[in-house]
């Protein structure tokens, strides 16, 4: 009998894996993107299993909350979504087992090559601190973090402006 | 701690267990007689134009791309919101304040320049447009059968 900690990672892994497997698949884009959020809740899930909470937490807050309406609204922005054929082609399979081959070497190096702690850490709540250091060790980078998100959020906008003014156009 | 999230876990399950069992009663309650006007989609009586599926207009984008960096805001502040109280009883509660303070107000600069550029409005205002600057609240609409079609969410 497994344990209950190897029973909710596999739980874990099956539903982030057939998750991103129907993202890879369906033929249909718009279930692809709405299969991503098995495959963000699955992570988020995967995170608790490695306390961290935090880290699960804005898991959940930013990439289910928010960075999956936008790829539902970048798909909805797409022209023609409705012939499934132009919206989600299958591309060379060659080329597909090439490139996956690829990252499983590379992740599977990174894997075996690491030297992982070998004891496990006593599991302890994060968000305390993180806060204690964004406001001491790391408050440079906490305060350059929004600017990085300023410099996002003004280019991101401008790219947008542009679709914008061409649908106003259209109108 | 992963007793901890047994609740989240439970909350879960209940969520999923609740939606299947009721699906699963109705379906062994109802008397089964489907036919095509059943499963037509429900426009408060109105007969559906064209598919549900149709380029969104891109005003939806900018306003979730805002969102999505406040989004990411609210990640960063809440674990320093957490441990605010204790920098105060420190007596260095003005600095974090003001580190906050710093924090918000870089991007706020970003929402001020959003703002300002009108990428906020609704309906822009294109140069040499003259329908940018008309008004388009309810009551100026085109009459009914257009006004049908329009109010599908965007105005492509």
């Amino acid at each position: 009998m497994p344990s209950l900690s190897a029973l909710v990672f596999l739980g874990l892994a099956a539903l982030t894996l057939g998750s991103a497997g129907f993202v890879a698949f369906s033929r249909n884009i718009i279930h692809s993107a709405l299969a991503l959020l098995g495959t963000f809740l699955g992570i988020a899930g995967l995170y608790v299993t490695l306390s961290a909470d935090f880290l699960a937490a804005t898991q959940v807050l930013v990439y289910v909350g928010g960075t999956l309406v936008l790829i539902l609204f970048a798909v909805m922005l797409t022209s023609r979504i409705a012939e499934m054929k132009v919206s989600n082609p299958r591309g060379r399979p060659v080329v597909a087992f090439v490139l996956v081959t690829a990252v499983l070497l590379v992740l599977g190096r990174v894997a075996t090559r690491t030297p992982w702690p070998a004891e496990a850490r006593p599991a302890m709540p994060s968000t305390a601190k993180l806060g204690h250091a964004f406001l001491g060790e790391y408050l440079l980078p906490f305060e350059l973090g929004s600017i990085v998100l300023l410099g996002a959020m003004i280019g991101a906008v401008v790219l947008a402006r542009r679709a914008v003014r061409r649908a106003g156009e259209k109108e | 701690m992963l007793m901890a999230y047994a609740s989240v876990a439970a909350f879960f399950l209940v969520a999923i267990g609740f939606l299947l069992g009721s699906l699963l009663f109705g379906r062994l309650l109802r008397p089964n007689n489907m036919y095509a006007g059943k499963v037509e989609t429900y426009e408060c009586g109105e007969a559906p134009v064209g598919p549900a599926w149709f380029n969104f207009n891109p005003r939806f984008y900018i306003i979730a791309l805002v969102y999505i960096i406040f989004d990411v805001e609210i990640a960063f502040i809440y674990p320093v919101a957490a441990v605010f109280k204790r920098w105060v009883d420190q007596g260095s509660g003005l600095f974090a304040l003001i580190e906050i303070f710093l924090f918000v107000a870089i991007l706020m600069l970003g929402f001020v320049y959003v703002w300002a550029k009108g990428d906020l409005d609704w309906i822009r205002a294109i140069k040499g447009d003259p329908r940018g600057a008309q008004d388009v609240s309810s009551r100026s609409r085109a009459p009914a059968g257009q006004a049908a079609v329009a109010d599908g969410g965007a105005e492509s």
